[in-house]
């Protein structure tokens, strides 16, 4: 798949919460976006951010063909990302994209489980929506510290059964999310996530210990997004990889996490 | 137009600006952004004679105008670039340049060896000054003594281009140019990263797995020209500038200095099409200048 460097337009800034925000762009110059697959992303020129130096990784939130938008989900996280935060309609965006792998697809008949924590999220509407048009029926399962961090859950409900668990209990099922009743009752033939280490890593000690196909979507901090300069590694069974190149989406088989 | 093709040593190159080891893969990473036949030339990826895993993440931090790296010369070793990766860069219509590490003198000199017979790779860069290894690499390059012993040992056995990379955290690095010249380094490149580290003050900790890291970027420019300068002052032999060239203009402030080509390093991470914007603002800027050849600018700086 061809990485591209383009100028976006900035078309809409949703403040989701005071951490969250949500940049919809479509290409400057009105060509249609490039082929994305679910999992992948793209690096995003900070602009006029003085202690920000490099571009900053940020997942496909989602891609509206419709509108020839691209979402970019972004938490408040340190100087790059409040200067993203601070783009509004109109502005340049620059990025290059689409990056790394993208989520293998189910093939057959298989029940779904996506779980998300956090801002982590972000990938799994994407993905969502790409399984909802394979008409699959995803099951959801977004864990967030309390109401104020779930993020997009409605956008969700379009392309599946979402539950919800909040560490304190404000919304959904009080705990984690692999402490969500749900996966006492149903079971899945495949599961997706991203979000905080500790919860992938809780995750993909269920997905084993139940015989379940699970793939991770990793973060890491990155300098080219390109598997050029080596800094995102991840220790694999294949020796250090880069997140940026051979990820960021890993079958929990290849990492050696102690699960 | 003005002729922009510059020699570095027996090496010709088709304009001054290659891209520097450790930050364009080996050329292809970047080949959907640039046609990279138009680079003068691409110095791949630190090889050393056997396979490094490098060292453990976190590998990097940011800083303000530049980022700290903590790579440590992660590779496959030098016959799996020989047998799998040369085969795949050969015809890329540019020269391709290995950087070469080692931990003893016969690392250096047997990693020079197994690379000399490849026809496309015309010249080696012998990094003599990475600081993120424990043994070998920048130990090499911060005594006159150490770095002429490595250039002795690889020159004994390669004929090809030989430039020297050399480390900016050193008291004189004008006398370390002379040593290796005086060795018979057909060129001398430089800087290397400045030693740096990045603190995490809530976490009380290093950012870096290894504390310490290489400094690049924006930041590190300043110093690396008032190097070039010395050492073009120091010796005869080519220079190869590098150190935070960010575009065209920093590029020319380098050959201005006293460099006959430069290398583009962490730039390529920020603006993946920047090596080309580099030429053709080299070029505009000889024109602009009423020039007919970037040799004419070459040392040019009036003091």
């Amino acid at each position: 798949m061809k990485k591209l460097i383009s100028d976006l337009r900035v078309t809409e800034n949703v403040a989701l919460h005071d951490r969250y925000v949500l940049l919809k762009a479509a290409p400057a110059d009105g060509t249609p976006l490039p082929e994305m697959l679910p999992g992948q992303f793209a690096e995003l020129r900070v602009d006029g951010s003085p202690t920000t130096f490099l571009r900053r990784p940020i997942s496909i939130n989602y891609v509206d063909r419709a509108a020839n938008e691209v979402w970019f989900l972004i938490q408040l996280v340190g100087d790059g990302t409040r200067q993203l935060a601070t783009l509004r309609q109109g502005d340049t965006l620059n990025v290059v994209y689409p990056l790394g792998n993208g989520f293998s697809l189910p093939s057959g008949d298989e029940r779904l489980l996506l779980v998300g924590g956090g801002v982590g999220t972000a990938p799994l509407l994407y993905l969502g929506s790409m399984l909802h048009e394979k008409e699959y029926a995803p099951h959801f399962l977004l864990g967030a510290r309390s109401a104020g961090d779930v993020l997009q859950a409605e956008a969700f409900r379009r392309f599946g059964t979402v539950d919800i668990t909040t560490e304190d209990g404000s919304a959904g099922e009080r705990g984690y999310v692999t402490q969500h009743s749900l996966l006492q009752k149903e079971h899945f033939d495949r599961i997706y996530t991203c979000g905080p280490k500790p919860m992938m890593v809780a995750v993909a000690r269920y997905a084993r210990a139940n015989g379940i196909a699970c793939e991770v979507s990793l973060e890491n901090t990155m300098a080219c997004g390109v598997g050029a300069c080596l800094c995102c590694v991840e220790n694999t069974r294949d020796g250090h990889v880069c997140v940026c190149k051979e990820g960021p989406v890993f079958n929990i088989e290849k990492l050696l996490w102690q699960i | 137009m003005a002729d922009l093709r510059v020699n570095i040593g027996r090496l010709s190159l088709k304009n001054p600006v290659m891209t520097a080891s450790g930050t364009f893969g080996y050329g292809v990473e970047f080949a959907d952004f640039i046609d990279l036949s138009r680079l003068g030339g691409i110095i791949v990826k630190g090889t050393t004679l056997k396979a490094r895993e490098g060292n453990p993440y976190p590998r990097m931090a940011e800083t303000p105008s530049g980022m700290l790296n903590a790579v440590g010369l992660q590779n496959k070793g030098v016959d799996y670039f020989v047998e799998h990766i040369y085969p795949e860069i050969k015809d890329i219509d540019t020269h391709i340049i290995v950087n070469v590490s080692g931990a003893s003198l016969d690392d250096y000199a047997e990693t020079a060896r197994r690379l000399s017979p490849l026809e496309k790779i015309p010249a080696i860069e012998l990094n003599i000054s990475c600081p993120n290894v424990k043994e070998g690499g920048m130990a090499f390059g911060t005594s006159c003594r150490s770095a002429a012993s490595v250039v002795k040992a690889v020159r004994a056995v390669y004929g090809g281009t030989l430039i020297v990379k050399l480390s900016p955290n050193v008291t004189d690095i004008a006398e370390i140019a002379r040593a290796v010249e005086a060795e018979g380094a057909d060129a001398v490149s430089l800087i290397n990263t400045l030693l740096g580290m990045a603190v995490d003050a809530e976490r009380r900790r290093p950012v870096l797995f290894t504390v310490t890291g290489g400094l690049s970027g924006a930041c590190v420019k300043p110093v690396a020209l008032r190097m070039v300068w010395q050492v073009f002052h120091a010796v005869k032999i080519p220079i190869v500038g590098l150190g935070g060239i960010m575009n065209a203009t920093d590029a020319v402030e380098f050959l201005l200095a006293g460099a006959r080509a430069v290398e583009i390093g962490t730039a390529n991470f920020i603006d993946p099409q920047v090596s080309v914007k580099v030429i053709d603002g080299i070029a505009a800027y000889l024109d602009r200048q009423g020039c007919r050849s970037v040799e004419e600018i070459i040392g040019g700086l009036q003091v």
